[in-house]
């Protein structure tokens, strides 16, 4: 068989990889003809509303459930106390808390349903601040989940030039899916279908079939999810709102559909733990930082009974450094709050947050700016696989395109006016390493090609980019290949998270298609009398030193009657794929300082991921990104009531997400010299929501000269800390 | 805060009001947006009564995307649960049924409307159209080639309502400025961030590319 290098084709030679190429299933999502689980309405669908407690801490006194199945149209109710061995033992942690599900005919009905039952709460104690420390401490709500010391500190404090000490905080954050959890599960027979809203398609058929409430051959299970409308890390799980419903679609004999309501989504089905910390770090003349002491706290929501709460995880404090001299420790909260799921490249953007806004504030008091005090640091990078040079090169591009230079000023000199401007800047890293995963590649006897894997396009572009890598490598139109995911029927793939992805299917199919190419390449040789090793594929042609000896589809028909099938697998060390990227963001705000309002004036991005598949879809990570970030930057909270231990803004109205209006001019620049292609791919869904939480608070802490510690920056903490600092 | 691009206008034929749906909710008042105004029309005060409890479905003839469907349906239904239970089209989206986010919106007589807002019996003898409509076969409408070419959608979700949003704006305002985009398209909510793309192509589109 000809010998073909796995490798990519010299970047040059690329017809398809690298440029920009609109994704395959834009038509179907822009015209509403995409189906999400959400939409599954297949003949006798019932709906399912839940029933869900209103209180952070309660027991059930009494329930009456029979009085919903009386109401008209409803056709069953479901007791989610029945996921307990002791359904007596029953307790609610948290607002939001599922108590059961009623089916019904029609939406409206089962909304009747859930409203006709009557239930009786004993009403216990509750905590729910996870800025308050003393408080959750007096409670016994604390566990301490990190202590660690490197170095002499102390030592290192005393020679210090400059010593800068700070509290810095961000708190939780939802997922905010627009299209909330959930399913829709029909049977045939003992056969279970779910439409499941799933960042996990291969993952997450045994957790249906070993339910005990279900208790069925693994094999049995299909699950289904052609679109999902967002997971950013919450949806990789069966759930039991998705047992829930498998179980009443067997009970009722009709397929059932259940999605969370907008309020229960946002309670409930994750998000993104806080952090609050006091943070020293010292830097020598030079403003070479020689030590670092964080003391944090936060709270990933309720853990269980008698276990310490959870925090952002203290092993990469400091963030993207590291330093000779280092103490952290950190402490869980246990609340009463729902609990955390992975959020977009946990807990990076956390760590990012505290870290980049106490390094600022030390440039800050050393005098210097900060593009100069990162570039005198820049060595002290805490993973041996980053490459300081990478973010070097990143600093020159994005300050030239922000113009850092013209616009950089001491703190506080934003201009005379009520509305300062200012500049900040942050960095960030991520693995981005492919996960593992198979896939089956189909050359049709016509030339068409299939692939076929047990993935999932969670937005990101996999459809696109799986065609994309199978027409590079065959030569051919990305039209010819059609791409089959969605189902775990397919074969064995990872779940897309952490930006494993890209990595995890674009080699498979390389692998698999290079192979299969080869087979071809032999039987062409045969039929033209060419040599098999001097043969290459390209512009819909086969070519021996640059002459053609085929089309493709006379190359493909020699195949035989039936498809050449080959299965490919990853990850291989084989150079496909690599991990770790860097990038650096810059961006310019302008703050009232009367109303303390930010507005983003410009914001830049530059990013490296190694190769990229599809240019197009890769920018829009990127804006996306920078879109999310300043979200939770600016206005978005998951805001707690204290007293009653609700989660007061857990709708569309009051959790403030950013409008069109509300984003400034974005720049994103894709940071890409041959030694990135040469790099292989590398994820990118995560790493660019990293750093705008610091580079924008830094941003006005050099517009308006005070930091503002707590993010969002809410014009209510921008005022707040004006005025603390005017004494 | 309104802006010319949503109906203003609210009819209550039945007696029902959306208003009292959105009410019980406890999210009663008016769309909020970060910077930029959007605006869903209120059912007028005269006609709203406290009234939310089921009561026999009664017929209602639709019009949508062209086609007559006759249905029989409570007058407390709304729109977009018609348009999505009964009629399976699921282009417009419940996503947070308080006139927020706009992932539901349909046009009725030509101009952009949060179906979540309106009652399915209120809308007898008007013209409904849904974004399923944009699309027949390969003819797609160019609003719809536009948001793929500057890839405005990411997981999609949001897609549908806003692609309804950039026509009916285009529609009243053929050659928008940045700032007019900005402003209009104020009323739809993207997660995934894909501003940046839908800017792009309503200014394209405005520029009549
Ligand atoms: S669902 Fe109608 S505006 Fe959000
Ligand atoms: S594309 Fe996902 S919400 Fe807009």
């Amino acid at each position: 068989m000809a010998e073909l290098n796995v490798g990519w084709k010299p970047r040059k030679e690329n017809e398809y990889l690298g440029k920009e190429i609109p994704r395959v299933e834009g038509n179907e999502k822009a015209s509403g003809h995409a189906k999400f689980a959400n939409d599954i309405n297949t003949k006798g669908t019932l709906y399912a509303k839940l029933l869900t407690c209103k209180h952070a801490h309660a027991r059930i006194k009494s329930i009456d459930l029979d009085a919903a199945k009386k109401v008209k149209g409803v056709k069953g109710v479901f007791d989610f106390r029945k996921f307990l061995d002791d359904p007596k033992a029953f307790e609610i942690h948290y607002d939001g808390t599922i108590i059961a599900a009623v089916v019904a005919e029609r939406p409206e009905q089962a909304e009747d349903g859930v409203k006709a039952i009557k239930v009786e709460y004993e009403v216990l104690d509750h905590f729910v601040d996870e800025q308050d420390l003393k408080g959750a401490t007096e409670k016994k709500r604390t566990g301490e989940v990190g202590n660690a010391k490197k170095g002499d500190v102390e030592a290192a404090l005393k020679d210090a030039k400059h010593v800068h000490k700070g509290y810095y905080g961000i708190h939780t954050i939802t997922h905010m899916c627009l299209e909330p959890h959930g399913s829709h599960c029909e049977w045939k027979g003992e056969d279970l279908k779910v439409h499941l809203s799933t960042q996990n398609v291969s993952g997450t058929a045994g957790q249906f079939a070993g339910s005990p409430l279900i208790g069925i051959d693994q094999a049995n299970v299909e699950i289904v999810c052609n679109y999902i409308g967002g997971g950013f890390g919450s949806k990789f799980a069966a759930d039991q709102w998705g047992i829930c419903a498998a179980v009443m679609a067997k009970e009722l004999g009709a397929p059932v559909r259940l999605m969370l309501d907008r309020a229960t989504e946002l309670k409930i089905a994750g998000n993104r733990p806080s952090g609050f910390g006091n943070i020293t770090v010292a830097c020598d003349a030079e403003g070479r930082i020689t030590a670092w002491d964080s003391e944090h706290w936060g709270s990933g929501g309720f853990t269980d009974v008698d276990k310490p709460g959870k925090t952002i995880d203290i092993n990469q404090f400091p963030y993207v450094f590291d330093f000779e001299n280092r103490n952290r420790k950190a402490t869980g909260i246990n609340t009463n709050c729902g609990p955390e799921r992975a959020w977009r490249a946990p807990p990076h953007p956390q760590l990012c947050a505290l870290t980049c806004t106490a390094l600022d504030d030390l440039a800050a008091k050393a005098g210097m700016d900060s593009l100069e005090f990162y570039r005198k640091n820049i060595d002290q990078l805490a993973t041996k696989a980053a490459n300081p040079d990478i973010y070097r090169a990143e600093f020159d591009i994005a300050a030239k395109l922000l113009d850092w230079k013209g616009k950089w000023h001491p703190r506080g000199e934003g201009g005379k006016g009520a509305v300062k401007k200012g500049v900040g800047l942050a960095i960030h890293r991520w693995g981005g390493a492919a996960h593992a995963a198979t896939c089956l590649v189909k050359v049709h006897p016509d030339g068409t090609v299939e692939s076929f894997a047990g993935s999932q396009d969670i937005g990101t572009g996999t459809r696109t980019c799986i065609g994309l890598v199978l027409a590079e490598t065959f030569g051919i139109p990305p039209s010819m290949v059609k791409v089959n995911i969605g189902t775990n029927k397919y074969p064995q793939s990872g779940p897309s998270g952490g930006s494993t992805t890209i990595g995890g299917v674009s080699g498979p199919n390389r692998r698999a298609g290079i192979e299969a190419l080869g087979k071809i390449f032999d039987l062409v040789a045969e039929k033209y009398s060419v040599k098999a090793d001097t043969l290459s594929a390209g512009k819909g042609k086969i070519w021996s030193g640059g002459k053609e000896v085929c089309s493709w589809k006379d190359a493909a028909k020699l195949i035989g009657p039936t498809a050449l099938e080959v299965q490919g697998k990853g990850p291989v060390k084989d150079g496909l794929t690599s991990l770790e990227v860097g990038g650096v963001q810059m961006v310019e705000v302008a703050v009232d300082t009367e109303t303390g309002k930010v507005r983003i004036e410009k914001f830049v991005a530059v990013q490296d991921c190694g190769l990229i598949v599809d240019l197009l879809t890769a920018k829009s990570q990127v804006y996306g990104s920078l879109i999310m970030g300043i979200a939770y930057s600016l206005s978005e909270e998951r805001i707690m009531d204290n007293k009653t231990g609700r989660f007061i803004n857990a709708d569309l109205e009051n959790y403030k997400l950013p409008r069109i209006g509300d984003i400034g001019e974005l720049i994103v620049e894709m940071y890409q010299p041959d030694s990135e292609y040469e790099r292989g791919v590398i994820g990118l869904g995560e790493p660019p929501v990293i750093a705008p939480g610091a580079a924008i608070s830094n941003a006005v802490a050099n517009a308006i000269g005070v930091r503002v510690p707590v993010l969002p920056l809410t014009p209510q903490r921008v005022l707040d800390s004006l005025a603390k600092a005017k004494g | 805060m309104s802006t010319p691009d949503r109906d203003q206008n609210t009819a209550n034929g039945t007696g029902f009001s959306r208003r009292d749906f959105i009410r019980g909710s406890g999210a009663a008042m008016a769309a909020t947006a970060i910077a930029t105004s959007t605006v869903e029309a209120r059912a007028d005060d005269k006609a709203a009564k406290p009234n939310v409890k089921p009561a026999e479905a009664t017929e209602v003839t639709l019009t949508v995307n062209g086609k007559e469907h006759k249905l029989k349906l409570e007058p407390r239904v709304t729109l977009l649960d018609t348009l999505r239970t009964d009629l399976s089209l699921t282009g417009c989206k419940d996503v947070c049924d308080t006139a927020n986010c706009g992932a539901c919106t349909v046009h009725i007589d030509g101009k952009a409307v949060y179906a979540c807002t309106r009652l399915a019996h209120d809308c007898e003898g008007k013209k409904i159209t849904t974004v399923e409509s944009l699309k027949d076969g390969d003819k797609v409408d160019p609003v719809v080639s536009c948001f793929v070419k500057h890839d405005a959608s990411q997981c999609g979700f949001c897609t549908p309502g806003f692609v309804m949003a950039v026509r009916a704006f285009l529609n009243s305002k053929p050659k928008a400025s940045l700032d007019e985009v900005r402003k209009g398209l104020g009323g739809n909510i993207c997660r995934c961030g894909t501003y940046h793309g839908i800017t792009e192509c309503a200014l394209e589109m405005a520029k009549g590319g």
